[in-house]
């Protein structure tokens, strides 16, 4: 139950903040679920940066953006860095955070905790927090080995613009498992089994990324019928085709590092004719250009997984301490 | 008043979990709630820790309101629940330092504490084994550990004895009696009535969510039960005898009871019964003044209010 809705409550709903991030922190690094993360992990970057180097040695070298490039080239049958790193995020941040709320239900420990001098809003921030942490070590280490193993490799540093869309590429990333990370706490809130919170979490995963697709084509069809006779309205149809693709963070990510990984790309969604004139086609927009095309995106993630906390939140302070 | 409660009402929906309970404890008391399942002890507990919301009354412990002033009171107040559990792959001694960093305790001052109530708990040898190999009796002393580790003011234990075997349950309430030895005020919920007994100064008992009698134990056996001295008997033959010590003044009412008789009185009349029994001309084999338990009170008790209904 919520007690402080009624009136002000003494003291920082921060209190105990420190204590339960690091705790969990480290409960997260020493589990046995890091160990097989780190293993994917160690797979995943070497799988990288072969694709990058086979498709870089089959294409001319007079590519600036050879880091860049690692990144996005797949190799068959491998999938791309970013198209690997897009599957395997919101499952490790799933795996961090699906028993976060209901595994101290289960373990009995929920009401020892609550009843120290500390708020619940701590307690939320801080397993939150440390999911996010140990998913950003992750992400770092990740991108650390496969800029250290393409330097080897291919023995190109990267340049300073390069290392920035890089950077900003991590953030992106971050974003999006971040809001795998609220859902798997929602779930976590919601459902007081851990396989089934899992499981939950699990499929609203592949609802976004096996069907939701099929539904936004259906809602675009149903939204805006395509007229043969008005060629207005097969406009109108792919921009609501994109709006509902919008809403799943699948999209939005997507979108993001494409803007952010390939220099080349002007805009996002269906062009006009009238917008690419006076535009050098293929010539590569500065980074502050790509960024400004990728913000909508970026705080549409972070809005997400906000939003994704709140709800965490509102449902957690509701809950009886009681299993 | 350490504990203080007024009109302390809790509805689940219909259900009414808690209803109109005052309760007022004074320092270095220890109080016991008893009921039978479902009698709205733990619900009583979680309001007055500020884990539940109550849904009418008010509730002050060291003068704080749950509501308002958690943290100050939960800085002062040791809760033990019904079901302890621990972060099974951490060591007794990890445990115990997470709840000190939750309390914001200093590291020095925590390690000196920890150390102080493993050992006063007798888990200094195992504090560096992982929680999940405890057994249940460790785990609950883990538990009073923790408890102990904030130097309470207050502790309030949720069936402290439950699940553990008779020795292990005594040895554990002499250890709540050592924490009225230090000052410490102590509220306890059970239903196991003869442990209570031993070591509560005062008790409360739970029907359905009210709080129906309360007291000393002496009081409420004295209110329940009539009188307060119960007197047992053998004799032979037992013709005729219970009419005749029915008949002795202060006499409440007498039972046949196997081969013998039970007589409850105001006072202690052994010598009287004795007499009369020797008047009547049998021979008494046996003659104890049994004391009144808080089994009884709360046996006869729920017996009254079910030839009531
Ligand atoms: N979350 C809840 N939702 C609905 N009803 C509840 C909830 N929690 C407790 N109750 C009800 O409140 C009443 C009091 O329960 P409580 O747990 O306080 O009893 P208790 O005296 O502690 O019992 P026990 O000896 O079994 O621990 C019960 O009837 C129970 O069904
Ligand atoms: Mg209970």
């Amino acid at each position: 139950m919520q007690p402080s809705l009624k009136g002000r409550r003494e003291g920082s709903p921060w209190v105990g903040l420190w204590a339960v991030f690091f705790k969990e922190m480290a409960d997260h690094l020493s589990s046995t679920r890091m160990r097989i993360l780190e293993v994917l992990i160690l797979f995943s970057a070497v799988g990288a940066v072969y694709a990058g180097a086979q498709t870089l040695r089959q294409t001319v070298s007079e590519d600036p953006f050879l880091l860049l490039r690692v990144f996005t080239a797949a190799q068959d049958p491998l999938p791309s860095f970013v198209a690997f790193l897009s599957f395997f995020l919101p499952l490790a941040a799933i795996a961090l955070g699906f028993d976060a709320i209901n595994g101290e239900y289960n373990r009995n420990t929920l009401s020892r905790v609550l009843a120290q001098p500390i708020y619940r809003d701590a307690l939320l921030w801080g397993k939150f927090l440390a999911g996010l942490a140990t998913l950003a070590l992750i992400l770092l280490a990740l991108f650390l080995l496969v800029v250290g193993l393409s330097l080897i490799f291919l023995g190109v540093p990267p340049d300073g613009e390069e290392v920035g869309r890089a950077l900003l590429f991590l953030l992106a990333t971050l974003a999006y498992a971040g809001v795998w990370l609220g859902i798997a706490l929602v779930c976590s809130v919601l459902f007081r089994s851990a396989a089934t919170s899992a499981l939950a979490a699990i499929a609203v995963w592949l609802f976004f990324a096996l069907f939701w697709g099929i539904i936004a084509q259906l809602l675009a069809q149903a939204v805006a019928p395509y007229d043969p006779f008005n060629p207005e309205s097969e406009l109108r149809q792919a921009e609501a085709l994109l709006a509902f693709s919008r809403v799943s963070p699948n999209t939005l990510y997507a979108e993001a590092i494409q803007a952010i990984l390939n220099p080349g790309v002007r805009s996002l969604g269906p062009v006009l004719i009238s917008q690419l004139q006076g535009a050098l086609l293929g010539s590569p927009l500065p980074l502050g250009q790509s960024l400004l095309l990728a913000w909508p995106q970026l705080t549409g993630l972070i809005a997400l997984t906000l939003l994704l906390f709140a709800l965490a939140y509102v449902l957690f302070q509701r809950r009886e301490v009681r299993a | 008043m350490v504990i203080e409660a007024q009109g302390l009402t809790k509805r689940y929906g219909k259900v009414v979990a808690v209803e109109g309970l005052n309760l007022a404890i004074e320092a270095g008391e220890v109080y016991g709630l008893l009921g039978p399942n479902g009698s709205g002890k733990t619900t009583t507990i979680l309001m007055l820790l500020g884990l539940t919301e109550p849904s009418a009354g008010t509730v002050r412990v060291l003068g704080f309101d749950p509501a308002r002033e958690p943290l100050s009171l939960k800085r002062q107040v040791g809760y033990l629940p019904d079901s302890v559990g621990f972060y099974g792959e951490m060591t007794a001694w990890e445990n115990l330092a997470y709840i000190a960093r939750l309390n914001g305790l200093p590291k020095a001052e925590a390690e000196r504490r920890m150390g102080r109530v493993l050992e006063r708990m007798g888990l200094a040898e195992v504090a560096d084994r992982p929680v999940s190999a405890f057994s249940r009796g460790m785990r609950q002393r883990l538990g009073l550990a923790e408890v102990l580790l904030k130097e309470p003011k207050v502790v309030i234990l949720d069936e402290p004895t439950l699940g553990l075997d008779p020795e292990a349950a005594q040895e554990f309430l002499g250890m709540i009696r050592g924490l009225k030895a230090e000052g410490i005020t102590v509220l306890l919920s059970s239903h196991l009535l003869h442990q209570v007994q031993a070591i509560c100064d005062r008790v409360g008992l739970f029907h359905k969510g009210r709080l129906v009698l309360e007291g000393r134990v002496e009081e409420l056996a004295q209110r329940v039960l009539g009188g307060a001295y119960r007197i047992r008997l053998e004799a032979s033959p037992l013709e005729g005898l219970a009419e005749r010590l029915g008949a002795l003044p202060g006499v409440a009412r007498v039972q046949l009871e196997g081969t013998g008789l039970r007589l409850e009185a105001a006072q202690d009349i052994r010598s009287q019964v004795a007499r009369a029994v020797l008047e009547a001309g049998a021979s008494l084999t046996s003659l104890v003044l049994e004391q009144p338990s808080l089994d009884e009170v709360y046996a006869r008790y729920f017996q009254e209010v079910r030839h009531a209904a």
